[in-house]
C-alpha cells in the first residue's frame, strides 16, 4: 500500500498550484478553475486520511465538498457570463470601477 | 451500525425557514410584478414564525444530527441577532428595491437561505457543519452582492466577493482536511479529546488550524484578509451591504468562537497570539484607512473592518486555557450592539441615497440637521454608538469587550483598542459635524418601513446604552457553562 504521506504531498502540491493560479492568472474563468483545484486537493487529503484511519467521515466530507463546489460553479459561471455581457471581457484587471 | 440520534425538533427552526424559503421561491411566481412587496412581507412572516420557534427553545440545551448541531444559549442568542438583522433588512428592502428598479422576487428567498446558513453556523459542533453553513450563507450573498445587475459596479462587487470568498473557503476546507488528519475527527468533541490526549504540537494540526483561521478571517473581514471588503461593500446594493456587514460578520464570529473555545481550547496559547494580532491589525488599519474616505459606504466598510478587530479582542482566552464565560458573552453582546447600530446607520444611508445612484458621499449629509432634525439626531446617536461614546449601546459593548480582554491578560491589546477608538472618533464625529453645521440641501426620503427601522434601532441603541444591565445579565446567563 502506498503510504499516506505520498498522497499528502500530492494534495499539498495541487493546493499550491491552485493558490498560485488564483494569484497570478487574470482570467476569471482560469482563477475559478484554480479554486476548484484547491478544493480537489483537499478532497485528495480527505480520502487518503479516511483510508488510513479506516472510517468514513473523510469520504462523507468529500461528497459535501463536491456538492458545494457544484453550487458555486452555478453561481460563479452565471456571474462571469453576466459580466461578459456588459464588458465583453472577463479579465479581472479590467474590473476596476470600484477603488479608493 | 448505530443510527445517530437525529432529534429533528432541535433543528426545527432551520428546517422551517429552509422550507419557507423554498415555498416562497415558488409562490413568488404567482405574485405579479406590481405587487412584489407581498413577497417581502411573506419573507417577514416566515422570519416572525422562525423567531417564535427560537423563543420556544429558550433555555434548552440539546444536540441534533448525532451531535453535529447544538441548540444552547449561545446559538439562541446568535439566532436572535440573525433573525433580527433579517427582519430589519426586509423592512429596508421593501422600498429600496423599488426605488432602484431592482424589484425581483428572488431577493427575499435568497436572504432567507443566507439566514439559514448563519443560524446553522451558530449551532455548529462539527467542522463539516461549519463548512456547509458557511457556504449556505455565502452563496446567496454572492448573488445578492451582484443583485444590482446590470449596473457594472454591482456585478463587479458580486464577482470579486465570489472569487475571494471561494478562494477563502478553499483554505478552510484544506484546513479542515489537515485537522482531520491530525486528530482523526471532524466533530468538536472528537478534536477536543484528541488534543487532550496530547497531539497538540503536531505540525499538521497547527497548519490546519492556521488555514481554518485564514478562511474565517476572510468571512469576518479581519486584516490582513480584508482586501475585498471596501470594494464589495461599496459596489453592492446598500441594503445588501447592510445585511452582510452585520449577518456575515456575526456568523463568522459565531463559528470562530465555537471552533476556538469548544474544539481548540487546549491550544489557546498558540491561537491566542494569532487572534490578538488579527485584532490589533484590524483595529489600527480599519480605523486609519477610514479617515481618508469621502464615500459613506467605503467609510462604513473600513469601520466594519475595525469592528471585526474589536470583536476579536473578546474572542481570547488566557494562555492557561482558563475559561472565562465573560469572553463569549462579550463577543455576543458586541455583535448584537454592532448589528443594532450598524443597521440603523445603513437605514439612514438608504434614506439619503438618491434613486439611480447607489452610493452617497459624506458631503450629501450636509444640512440634514436643518431639514430632517429627527433623522439627523438618530444618525448622531448611531455615530456615537459606533465610536463607543455614552449614552449608547456601543459604549457598553466596548467596555464589556475590553473588560474581557483584561481578564484574559491582554492589557497591551486593550490599550491599543482605546487609542484606535480615539482615532475613529475623528471620522465618525465628522459625519455629525457635516450634518449639523454645514450648509446643504439635506434631502432624504423616508418611507414608512424605513422610518420605523430607524426609530426602532435608535431607541434600542439609546435604551440599552442607558440600562444595559438586564440585557447583559441575560447574555451572561445564557452562555454560562457552554464553553
Amino acid at each position: 500500500m502506498i503510504p499516506v504521506n505520498y498522497y499528502l504531498a500530492l494534495s499539498a502540491v495541487l493546493f499550491c498550484i491552485g493558490a498560485l493560479g488564483v494569484l497570478v492568472r487574470r482570467n476569471a474563468l482560469v482563477i475559478f478553475m484554480s479554486i476548484e483545484l484547491m478544493l480537489n486537493a483537499a478532497n485528495v487529503a480527505f480520502v487518503a486520511f479516511s483510508r488510513q484511519f479506516g472510517h468514513l467521515d473523510g469520504q462523507i466530507m468529500v461528497l459535501f465538498v463536491l456538492t458545494v463546489a457544484a453550487a458555486e460553479v452555478a453561481v460563479g459561471l452565471a456571474m462571469i457570463v453576466a459580466i461578459f455581457r456588459v464588458r465583453a471581457s472577463i479579465n479581472v484587471d479590467e474590473l476596476n470601477q470600484l477603488r479608493g | 451500525m448505530p443510527f445517530p440520534d437525529l432529534n429533528l425538533f432541535t433543528a426545527v427552526h432551520l428546517l422551517f425557514l429552509s422550507a419557507w424559503a423554498c415555498a416562497l421561491l415558488l409562490a413568488d411566481l404567482w405574485i405579479p410584478k406590481t405587487h412584489k412587496p407581498v413577497t417581502g412581507w411573506l419573507a417577514f412572516a416566515g422570519l416572525v414564525i422562525t423567531l417564535g420557534l427560537v423563543v420556544a427553545q429558550l433555555g434548552a440545551r440539546q444536540a441534533a444530527f448525532g451531535g453535529a448541531l447544538a441548540t444552547d444559549g449561545f446559538s439562541t442568542l446568535m439566532n436572535f441577532i440573525f433573525i433580527g438583522a433579517g427582519m430589519l433588512s426586509v423592512l429596508m428592502a421593501l422600498n429600496y428595491l423599488r426605488q432602484h428598479d431592482l424589484e425581483r422576487g428572488e431577493f427575499y428567498p435568497l436572504l432567507l437561505f443566507s439566514i439559514v446558513g448563519m443560524m446553522a453556523m451558530g449551532m455548529a459542533k462539527d467542522l463539516i457543519v461549519v463548512f456547509l453553513a458557511l457556504e449556505l450563507l455565502s452563496i446567496p450573498l454572492y448573488v445578492l452582492a451582484g443583485f444590482g445587475r446590470p449596473r457594472i459596479e454591482s456585478e463587479e462587487a458580486g464577482l470579486k466577493y465570489f472569487l475571494l470568498g471561494a478562494f477563502s473557503s478553499a483554505f478552510l476546507v484544506y484546513g479542515i482536511a489537515l485537522v482531520y488528519g491530525a486528530t482523526q475527527a471532524t466533530s468538536f468533541a472528537g478534536i477536543g479529546m484528541a488534543l487532550d490526549a496530547g497531539q497538540a504540537t503536531s505540525p499538521l494540526l497547527l497548519a490546519g488550524v492556521g488555514l481554518i483561521m485564514v478562511g474565517m478571517g476572510f468571512k469576518v473581514a479581519a486584516v490582513p484578509f480584508h482586501m475585498w471588503t471596501p470594494d464589495v461593500y461599496d459596489g453592492s446594493p446598500s441594503v445588501v451591504t447592510a445585511f452582510m456587514s452585520v449577518g456575515a460578520k456575526a456568523a463568522g464570529f459565531a463559528a470562530l468562537v465555537r471552533v476556538l473555545f469548544d474544539a481548540l481550547a487546549p491550544l489557546a496559547s498558540e491561537w491566542g497570539v494569532v487572534v490578538a494580532t488579527l485584532a490589533a491589525l484590524s483595529m489600527v488599519l480599519g480605523n486609519v484607512a477610514a479617515i481618508a474616505q469621502t464615500s459613506m459606504k467605503r467609510m462604513l466598510a473600513y469601520s466594519s473592518i475595525a469592528h471585526a478587530g474589536y470583536v476579536a479582542v473578546a474572542a481570547l482566552i488566557d494562555a492557561q486555557g482558563a475559561q472565562s464565560n465573560f469572553s463569549a458573552g462579550a463577543a455576543i453582546f458586541y455583535l448584537g450592539a454592532y448589528a443594532l447600530t450598524n443597521l440603523g446607520t445603513w437605514a439612514v444611508v438608504l434614506a439619503v441615497e438618491k434613486p439611480g445612484r447607489m452610493t452617497t458621499d459624506v458631503a450629501d449629509y450636509a444640512g440634514l440637521g436643518r431639514t430632517q432634525p429627527a433623522l439627523a439626531a438618530a444618525m448622531t446617536l448611531f455615530m456615537l454608538s459606533l465610536t463607543g461614546l455614552p449614552p449608547s449601546i456601543g459604549f457598553v459593548a466596548k467596555f464589556y469587550v475590553f473588560r474581557a480582554a483584561l481578564e484574559a491578560g491582554y492589557t497591551w491589546l486593550v490599550l491599543l483598542g482605546v487609542v484606535t477608538v480615539l482615532i475613529s472618533a475623528y471620522y465618525y464625529l465628522r459625519v455629525i459635524v457635516v450634518m449639523w453645521m454645514k450648509e446643504g440641501l439635506g434631502e432624504a426620503v423616508l418611507p414608512r418601513a424605513l422610518n420605523f427601522t430607524i426609530w426602532l434601532t435608535a431607541v434600542g441603541t439609546l435604551v440599552f446604552g442607558i440600562v444595559p444591565g438586564p440585557l447583559m445579565n441575560f447574555v451572561e446567563s445564557s452562555v454560562r457553562g457552554i464553553f
